[in-house]
């Protein structure tokens, strides 16, 4: 089923979507809200620029942006996929709790804030560029992966993991992640667990592995012999 | 079509802002800038909007432009009595609009090519810029019922209560031509929404559109307060567009400094910096303290010859740059350039507190 995103507009479209099942395809998407929100068994393709909260609640289904995404891309997802061939918004896997999202480029600010894991659920994150300040923060569980493929600086900002208390973020660099909040260590780690999702994202976006592996990772996680004692930063 | 109030709906949105920017110096009329901000139409709920147009009088380049909302007939006999007193009127006539059913409660809205009298400039001992900007002060805070909301050369500000792509449409922003425009459309927190409250806020070729809501109003309010200016309308934005005339035109500083003020980078990320850097940063925060805003905002600056776009320290609102050969975008969300400028050569998004300028090759139009 083809829908054309700028014809229905947002509360048409994502009716349409939530009524139409098997592959749905949306074009001309200029901003369009809250697109395949809640989903569950469906794969939506979706041309264009997706608007805010994009996959939020997704709820198992597949999702493919060919275009860049803007803000609160899968807000509280459940599970799922989505791909996104191009970058991402602020507040990327905003309070995710399951599912994976794989975006070939950057991310913005706040990317994978307050991402938490239970049981069997373990939301990932995998950002093949850099990104914003503010990454991880608040982390209560699952995976981040940030690969700095188009830099050869450290690929994220400042104030990474503040407020972290759970989960990992792994970074691909070729120097170590400096200027990282207390509570949070740091350590050079073999990517060897993290294979799975590397070669997943070498797959759908056609980078060979050899690219992926030829700098080393960093594991971020929380020091339990250090808790945070202050929330936020000094201003 | 009644509006409705508050409480009756909830609408999730917060503002939007886009502008574009030739920076060839290219004259496009206003229609892109609607399409442009209509497709953040959810973003906005239909209490304000407005535009401001760059470049848009090159026959009346010379003269100062007011744009001015009067209640009724009685305030604009008298603000034009005092408007007589200080300057030469060259030329005044309505500001042409379109009778639309989406824009009601419409107050008159005229505009003046002025220039000050000469005597009147000498009497006052002030450079051109600062008596023009005293008596838009004294026209707003003295002449109940009248409000000048646009006071540049070459430019205007055009801004109403309604969604912004009607208001753009209720002010044939198609029949002018300019190389700069910026846009807005109003989600009011504070304060209902009324006409002058609507963005851009002005006073002469500075403008501000401001999506975000800034936690440091009344500090701001206080300290720019005690330099002449007067706050009016209780809304954070007037007082951003304040603090961005008192530190370009009053304090000499350039946009990159001002951006080190009124974003300033935390003391921890300055304590980092190389020792040259550093010092100019504690300088600035020091000795500019109170024009430090703090809390959510993403604004785009407009001015004779450019356009600058910012957002707070910890980047708490949205804002995409697109760029596609001689034109520059800046808008909240990436659609809305993408829907007047499909292809880009690059997009990106600026971090928090980095000063994003443009300016016209060659210097001012």
């Amino acid at each position: 089923m083809i829908f054309s995103a700028k014809e229905l507009g947002y509360e048409k479209l994502n009716e349409a979507v939530r009524n139409t099942a098997g592959e749905i395809e949306i074009n001309d998407c200029f901003g369009e809200r809250f697109v395949g929100c809640g989903a569950a068994d469906k794969t939506i393709t979706v041309n264009g620029t997706p608007g805010n909260a994009m996959g939020a609640y997704l709820n198992g289904a597949t999702m493919i942006v060919n275009g860049n995404a803007q803000d609160a891309v899968g807000d509280t997802m459940n599970a799922g996929r989505i791909v996104i061939h191009g970058n991402a918004g602020d507040a990327l896997g905003y309070a995710m709790r399951g599912g994976e999202i794989y975006v070939k480029g950057s991310a913005g600010y706040r990317a994978g804030i307050h991402m938490k894991e239970y049981m069997e659920k373990r939301p990932l994150i995998v950002i093949g560029g850099s990104t914003g300040s503010f990454l991880g923060e608040y982390l209560a569980g699952g995976m981040m992966i940030v690969l700095g493929l188009n830099t050869e600086e450290v690929p994220v900002g400042n104030f990474t993991g503040t407020g972290m208390h759970g989960g990992q973020i792994w970074i691909r660099s070729s120097s170590k992640p400096e200027k990282l909040p207390a509570q949070v260590c740091v350590e050079q780690a073999d990517p060897q667990e993290i294979l799975p999702y590397l070669a997943n994202y070498a797959k759908l976006f056609g980078v060979s592995m050899e690219t992926i592996l030829d700098k080393p990772f960093y594991r971020l996680s929380p020091n339990a012999k250090n808790p945070y004692k202050r929330l936020y930063t000094v201003n | 079509m009644s509006l409705p109030r508050e409480g009756e709906v909830r609408i999730p949105s917060g503002c939007a802002v886009s502008g574009m920017f030739s920076k060839s110096g290219k004259r496009m009329n206003g229609e892109q800038i609607i399409r442009s901000i209509e497709v953040m139409h959810d973003r906005s709920n239909g209490l304000g909007g407005g535009f401001a147009a760059y470049g848009i009088y090159p026959e009346y380049k010379e003269y100062y432009a007011f744009h001015i909302f009067y209640d009724d007939i009685s305030t604009k006999q008298e603000c034009e009595r005092f408007l007589e007193h200080h300057f030469d009127i060259i030329n005044l006539s309505k500001i042409p609009t379109r009778k639309m059913p989406q824009i009601t409660d419409v107050p008159l809205i005229w505009r003046y090519f002025v220039t000050p009298l000469p005597t009147k400039l000498a009497e006052s001992q002030l450079d051109e810029r600062e008596f023009v900007a005293k008596c838009v002060f004294h026209i707003n805070t003295r002449i109940k019922g009248s409000y000048v909301f646009s006071s540049g050369k070459n430019m205007g500000v055009f801004k109403a209560v309604g969604f912004p792509e009607d208001v753009g449409r209720f002010y044939r922003l198609d029949e002018y031509a300019g190389y700069c425009f910026t846009a807005h459309g109003r989600y009011p927190t504070n304060t209902p929404g009324w006409w002058g409250g609507a963005h851009p806020f002005a006073l002469l070729d500075y403008t501000v559109v401001h999506n975000g809501e800034i936690s440091s109003y009344d500090a701001n309010r206080r300290a720019i307060e005690m330099y002449g200016y007067k706050c009016t309308l209780q809304t954070d934005t007037e007082v951003i567009a304040y603090i961005i005339d008192y530190l370009h035109r009053k304090q000499g500083l350039n946009w990159q400094e001002i951006c080190s003020v009124i974003a300033a980078p935390f003391w921890q990320t300055i304590e980092g910096m190389p020792e040259q850097e550093r010092k100019k940063h504690e300088y600035l925060r020091n000795v500019f303290a109170s024009q430090l805003i703090t809390g959510p905002f993403s604004i785009l600056v407009g001015f004779e010859g450019g356009m600058m776009a910012l957002n707070d320290r910890l980047k708490l609102r949205s804002m995409v740059v697109g760029e596609k050969d001689d034109m520059f975008y800046v808008a909240s969300e990436e659609s809305a350039i993408r829907v007047i400028q499909p292809e880009l050569d690059k997009v990106w998004s600026p971090k928090g507190g980095e000063c994003v300028l443009v300016t016209l090759e060659g210097g001012k139009a």
